[in-house]
């Protein structure tokens, strides 16, 4: 004697968030009905285990069926199939998107490919996170991505735009999009201790002052690629590094700027032409698309590490920067001022946010 | 050539990818009316194609035109092979027939194939230019409307009550012919779908023409049916109620309803049913009756075997009006006796129309199916349905002449219980193989004639005063007299009005009306029965069933009244008795929803005897049993607030239970193909509430009894439209289908475990419902309909369709309100727009700005919190009659509002506009329920009838989630369609919704399942009361059972 089919079909769509979480989370059935259980959802009408499995089968097929839809949220708010609650669809779209950010961590950067796709069961082993879950994020980035990667105009916005996603959802998928089309090198040892929220802020950072979009508000170019004009341009900081007065005056003003009110002045001023060569070399490499994937390998190599070993505190780093930066405008001979403001602004918040243990 | 129709495609959206290689689709779409094609472009390489066609214009009969559904294909255009077919859409125009429903067909229109299910979506645009067509001999019946409302439509009103209106039409199954074995499951398919979706047209029109000689321009409670009869061939089938009804405009249309609301005269009760009374007990088993039926038969029935003889049928159509037309003057208080079946399918009526209610009467048939004969073969009409030939013709009629049958015996229970009328009439088949129960049933009731005359507006005025019995009981004293019983009843004297008699039980197929006074609330009372039966075939079979059902018809009688005792309520409405027959068993399941009449005496214990009265130890099993009874009773008349005042308990005597107390009103009748036999259901001198629990059945019942667990805390459930005992609804309603199918593995089962298993089934079923609507509490599961059947050998299938509607929990106490205000929401509605006395209307006109300055704003204030306010007072009614004269106004030239006088047009504009499309979504959205009204909303137009019929095959059953994930998908699709024919001619909502069929086959070894799936209901548009607040105070409107205007 067994239930041979069972289905509930409502007008309006039913759907429970709980559940649908679950079902997000990749549990099977049987799983899911168990977490319910222990949630206390037995405690309702005394139902039974075979009302609480009934209605997680009935909840789990819904959200199959809406799947599809999913891939393309704006299908789902024109779609005749199921009638659902704006309020409900936006949950929907919202909570499918959503993603661990443990798991984005691994996959930043990496291309979005089916080799990629391959190393999912690692990762799922890594994280905890069942591969069910980890299939969804992955097929979910590489979908975004494939959209937004030809279209013009604001990154962010076109995310929004064609996903429906919140702002703060559709920023991290910006910083995905970002990082998967420039390649950025995240996977080395020297990074591990950055979070993906690190790694989403620089790209934030580097999203809205260094791509063409961040001054060209015409949305003539897309947002994903860095301007090659100002890359080109970086090449010209060199000389604050190459010229030797000018690097003492540079030094000497940041001195003078700094003295007194950071812990670590001495260390500062014996290693101020390394740190300014590194960051100044840092920007004239940048033309290399290789050494562009190097970006955060080689700020943590040549700045982070260095002032951390010499026990600089953020306070400091952000003084330091800070005068480093202003400092360049008083360099008589200094002509690059846009350029070093443009580059800095970046690097400098960047390295603010890398700073940590 | 009276009509044009001009359809323009527009454009697609989500096609398919039907190129593999571009991963495109070079789609173009093909629109067919009748024989007539056209096609637009191809619209190369889109999955979202702007066709923009030009009208396509056909010029059709309007015959053709109230017969053929407007079939749109969109096809995948290829080169070089044969273009493949995306998918069709049918669209049935008869809601552009009829100047008061819908004007145009638009919208996104879901791309439907029966192998793939949905893919994308079509935009279409229909118009219809209708000429008058002024032929009396015609064949089309456009202009007539059709409801599956089993009441008097919200904004409508009755003018005349005409009757009862049946027709059949019979087809071979396409399914069933030598070509299937040749063609492919999806052309098979399509073929069946436009079949009975050109059967449901033809025969939609033969009722209308029934219904345009009777002299009427509607048909109410509409109920389509098909049977799916296999080899023998496909049944198309319906009966619904002739009406002329009248929309209710703001002129000086007066309502006669509300006049009588009270009155029902003595003399009438007298005289009609007495006429009838002698000798209508004997002569109740014979099948054809005297003179009268048969002269009867010979201009109603005898139309089902002109069915297919082409042009003849209009000649004879026109003839046999004569003799109908004579017979509707004839305005006597026998008019009813005259007809040939006065039945009458709806379920709740106007006020004053029911004037007594009997009990029910059912007649069950068992058939042997064979082919249909059909005599179409070479009729020009028939030829377009039937492109193959084999028939000869024997016997046309059959199949009419077994319901003919059937509804005689009806007719003759009725009579037997003094009664000149079947009210909630409904009819209903189960096959088996080649094995057909037909089953009709309804409740035999006592009319007030002068509805169903014309002219019936004078008479009424005259009889206003005629007033004698009081208004909630009224219907519930027996129409036969005490001397002259019928069958042996308790009777007692009235609870209310103490000055007639009624019976101790009362049990009906109707909804409850809105005037009846119930004491606390009601609840879902079902009886679940199986019984196993030998396998066999042909006549063995059908005898073997016959001799069963009598059997199972009396343990569920037995099951349903020892229910209605143990929850302390003495009657039943909506009762609904299905018997599935299947290959080895017969399944039968009873519900109905149990209230507490006031005008009944108090329902008494159950006592509980063994049958060795000596044994100690049995005593002591025995008195603990009763123990338990006991206390289940006391708690339920706690759980349904029945708080009884014991005067009426010591009136009647012990509260054990005398012998003979049982109600008999309860008759049916079963009869075999070729022998009659009566079945009384009374237990003869057994008392019928002392259960002996030796017996093996008695512990059956005990165990049904005892086991039905308690519905859960904040949960109501009920079977009619609206449950006593709450009245204020909130607007939020979700309507459901639930389908579960169960598999008896175990060969060698009994009885009882067989009954165990399938009350477990039902028992779960409801368990799982009130979990997944956990959220809406407080609410109440409305219209709660079960369909079981048994469609393979071990297994059982119970589908449920309902509507959860919640309420708040506060108001709900409010029981004396209650009792005063016993016009629940749908009785509000019903009566809201039929107000328009001529008094109110003298006093709008002499003095309009007294009410108009102050009315409405408090109205406004004072309506969205508390629901009841004076409902008295004059100056509000007055109001909200203007209110509602301006309302209609501002839908006609919406937008451009120039009301001075009223208070916010700004605010009734945006919030008119916002029901029209929801905020944030591009779709609209589509409310469903299977109850006649929408709480909190006024139904402001009806756009026509939705009756969609749709069959979803496929071979890849695993691939698709196996059972559940197939029908789950296809249920979605069904529902997704009816919404979107019912956004495209613009409404939003469907009412009276139900699925009437639901066949679903599998075959998971070959990886197959097939399912047919079969929806009705009505079109409408509906407002938001809360958009008319401080407009229209809803509250305000008189009550019913106020007699006089001021």
């Amino acid at each position: 004697m067994s239930v041979e089919l069972d289905v509930f079909v409502g007008n309006t769509t039913i759907m429970d968030e709980e559940v649908y979480q679950l079902w997000l989370d990749g549990y099977t059935v049987d799983d899911a009905v168990a977490v319910r259980m222990e949630g206390g959802a037995l405690q309702v009408f005394e139902a039974s285990m075979e009302v609480l499995h009934s209605d997680t089968m009935d909840q789990f097929r819904t959200f199959q069926m809406c799947e599809r839809l999913l891939y393309y949220p704006s299908k789902l708010t024109n779609q005749l199939l199921f009638q659902i609650p704006p309020q409900k669809q936006a949950m929907l779209i919202e909570r499918y998107y959503e993603f661990d950010s443990t798991f984005a961590r691994e996959v930043l950067g990496k291309k979005l490919s089916k080799g990629t796709k391959k190393d999912l069961d690692d990762i799922s082993t890594k994280t905890g996170i069942t591969l069910k879950s980890c299939r969804r994020q992955f097929d979910n980035f590489k979908r975004v991505f494939k959209v937004v990667e030809e279209l013009k105009g604001p990154l962010v916005e076109n995310v929004q735009h064609h996903f429906l996603l919140s702002d703060a959802l559709a920023r991290d998928y910006a910083a995905i999009v970002f990082f998967a089309n420039s390649r950025f090198e995240t996977g080395k040892r020297k990074l591990q201790y950055l979070s993906f929220q690190d790694f989403a802020f620089c790209a934030g950072q580097l999203i809205s002052n260094w791509t063409v979009g961040a001054v060209d508000n015409m949305m003539e170019d897309m947002d994903v690629d860095l301007e090659k004009d100002f890359l080109h341009n970086l090449k010209e900081l060199k000389i604050l590094i190459n010229d030797k007065d000018m690097l003492d005056q540079h030094r000497n003003l940041v001195c003078a700027q700094l003295r007194g009110k950071i812990t670590v002045f001495g260390e500062m001023e014996a290693n101020f032409k390394n740190l300014s060569r590194a960051l100044v070399n840092i920007a004239a490499k940048l033309t290399h698309t290789k050494d562009v994937r190097d970006l955060f390998i080689d700020l943590v190599e040549k700045f982070v590490e260095p002032c951390r070993s010499d026990r600089w505190a953020i306070g400091d780093v952000r003084l330091f920067l800070t005068h480093y930066t202003s400092t360049a405008h008083s360099l008589d001979s200094f002509r690059y001022q846009q350029i070093w403001e443009r580059y800095m602004g970046v690097i400098k918040s960047c390295i603010l946010k890398m700073y940590h243990d | 050539m009276p009509g044009k129709l001009k359809a323009k495609i527009v454009a697609g959206r989500h096609l398919p990818v039907m190129d593999r290689a571009s991963d495109l689709t070079d789609a173009f779409v093909e629109v067919k009316f009748g024989n007539t094609t056209f096609k637009t472009d191809v619209f190369p390489k889109s999955l979202n194609p702007q066709w923009n066609s030009e009208w396509f214009k056909f010029e059709v009969d309007d015959e053709d035109l109230q017969d053929e559904p407007l079939q749109i294909t969109v096809l995948d255009h290829d080169t070089y092979s044969a273009n493949d077919a995306i998918g069709k859409v049918y669209i049935d125009i008869d809601p552009l027939l009829s100047s008061e429903a819908a004007t145009v067909i638009s919208g996104w229109f879901p791309i439907y194939d029966t192998i793939h299910g949905i893919r994308g979506e079509i935009n279409v645009l229909v118009k219809v230019d209708l000429f008058n067509d002024l032929n009396r001999f015609r064949q089309s019946s456009c202009g007539v409307r059709f409801f599956c409302t089993t009441s008097i439509p919200l904004c409508y009103r009755a003018v005349v009550v005409h009757g009862f209106v049946e027709e059949l039409v019979v087809n071979e199954d396409p399914e069933y012919q030598w070509i299937d074995r040749i063609r492919t499951p999806r052309a098979s398919n399509e073929a069946r779908q436009r079949l009975i979706s050109l059967m449901s047209g033809e025969l939609q029109r033969k009722i209308g023409l029934k219904v345009l000689e009777m002299g009427g321009n509607a048909v109410v409670g509409y109920l389509q049916c098909f049977d799916l009869e296999g080899e023998s061939g496909l049944v198309v089938r319906a009966i619904g109620t002739a009406c002329t009804l009248e929309k209710l405009s703001g002129g000086g249309a007066t309502n006669n309803a509300q006049h009588t609301a009270n009155s029902s005269p003595s003399k009438d009760m007298k005289e009609s049913p007495k006429a009838c009374m002698s000798g209508c007990r004997s002569s109740h088993s014979s099948p054809v009756h005297g003179a009268a039926s048969r002269l009867a038969q010979s201009f109603s029935v005898s139309y089902p075997t002109l069915l297919f003889s082409g042009m003849g049928s209009g000649g004879s159509a026109g003839k046999e009006a004569g003799p109908l037309k004579i017979l509707l003057r004839q305005q006597t208080q026998t008019a009813l006796e005259q007809r040939e079946f006065p039945f009458f399918t709806l379920t709740s009526f106007p006020q004053g129309f029911l004037l007594h209610v009997a009990g029910v009467v059912s007649a069950r048939s068992v058939k042997l199916l064979d082919r249909i004969h059909n005599p179409a073969l070479g009729s020009t009409r028939s030829y377009k349905l039937l492109d193959w030939s084999s028939c000869s013709a024997d016997e046309p009629e059959t199949r009419d002449a077994w319901w003919e049958e059937l509804r005689q015996e009806i007719k003759s229970h009725a009579r037997a219980l003094g009664c000149h009328a079947v009210v909630g009439y409904s009819e209903s088949t189960s096959i088996c193989e080649e094995v057909c129960i037909l089953s009709a049933s309804g409740t035999a009731a006592v009319l007030n004639c002068r509805f169903l005359q014309d002219g019936c507006l004078d008479v009424l005025s005259e009889h206003r005063c005629d007033d004698s019995a009081p208004p909630g009981c009224g219907f519930c004293h027996v129409p036969y007299d005490e001397l002259n019983m019928p069958f042996p009843a308790q009777l007692s004297p009235c609870c209310c009005c103490h000055r007639t008699k009624v019976p101790d039980v009362l049990f009906t197929t109707i909804d409850l009306p809105t005037d009846a006074q119930v004491t606390g609330k009601g609840c879902l009372i079902q009886a679940r029965l199986c019984r196993l039966k030998k396998k066999s075939q042909g006549e063995g079979n059908a005898t073997c069933i016959s001799n069963l059902l009598p059997f199972l018809e009396y343990e569920l009688h037995t099951q349903l009244l020892n229910k209605l005792k143990l929850c302390g309520m003495n009657a039943l409405f909506g009762l609904c008795i299905q018997i599935s027959v299947g290959e080895n068993m017969l399944v039968g399941l009873a519900s109905a929803t149990g209230v507490y009449l006031s005008a009944l005496p108090s329902p008494g214990g159950i006592q509980i005897a063994g049958k060795t009265p000596n044994d100690l130890t049995y005593d002591q099993h025995v008195s603990s049993i009763q123990r338990k009874i006991n206390d289940t009773i006391v708690k339920n008349r706690e759980l349904y607030e029945i708080h009884i005042t014991e005067v009426a308990e010591d009136v009647i005597g012990s509260p054990i239970p005398e012998p003979r107390q049982r109600s008999r009103l309860f008759r049916s009748h079963s009869e075999s193909s070729d022998e009659l036999s009566e079945l009384d259901l009374s237990h003869g001198k057994k008392d019928a509430f002392v259960l002996e629990i030796d017996d093996t059945d008695a512990v059956e019942d005990l165990h049904s009894l005892l086991t039905d667990a308690p519905t859960p805390p904040g949960f109501y459930s009920c079977n009619t439209e609206i449950m006593p005992g709450i009245y204020n609804w909130t607007s939020a309603i979700q309507m459901f289908t639930s389908v579960r199918v169960f598999r008896l593995n175990n060969a060698n089962l009994t009885n009882l475990g067989l009954n165990k298993i399938f009350n477990e089934l039902c028992e779960n079923l409801l368990k799982s419902l009130y979990f997944k609507l956990r959220s809406m509490v407080p609410c109440c599961l409305c219209r709660l309909n079960f369909t079981v059947a048994v469609p393979e050998d071990e297994l059982i299938q119970v589908a449920v369709t309902a509507v959860a509607m919640s309420f708040h929990k506060d108001q709900t106490q409010e029981a004396n309100k209650a009792a005063q205000a016993h016009s629940q929401m749908k009785a509000i509605a019903e009566t809201e727009e039929q107000l328009q006395f001529p008094l109110e209307l003298n006093a709008e006109s002499a003095s309009p700005l007294s009410p108009k300055g102050s009315g409405p704003q408090d109205g406004s204030n004072s309506h969205g919190r508390a629901p009841s306010v004076d409902y008295s007072s004059f100056a509000d009614r007055c109001s909200s009659w203007i209110e509602q004269l301006r309302l209609r106004a501002h839908t006609i030239r919406r937008g451009s509002i120039k009301t001075s006088s009223s208070p916010l047009p700004e605010g009734r504009s945006r919030s008119l506009r916002s029901t029209r499309s929801f905020p944030g979504s591009s779709v609209s959205v589509v409310k469903m329920t299977p109850l006649s009204f929408i709480p909190g909303a006024k139904i402001v137009k009806y756009l026509g009838i939705i009756n969609m019929f749709f069959i979803r095959e496929t071979t890849s059953l695993r691939e698709e989630g196996g059972v559940s994930g197939f029908l789950h998908a296809f249920i979605a699709e069904v529902f997704a369609m009816v919404r979107a024919h019912v956004a495209a001619l613009g409404g939003n909502a469907v009412v009276s919704y139900s699925m009437k069929e639901c066949v679903f086959m599998e075959n998971p070894n070959k990886n197959q399942a097939q399912c047919l799936i079969n929806v009705s209901g009505d079109a409408v548009i509906f407002t938001r009361e809360s958009d008319q607040e401080g407009h229209l105070p809803q509250t305000s409107h008189p009550q019913p059972t106020e007699d006089t205007p001021p």
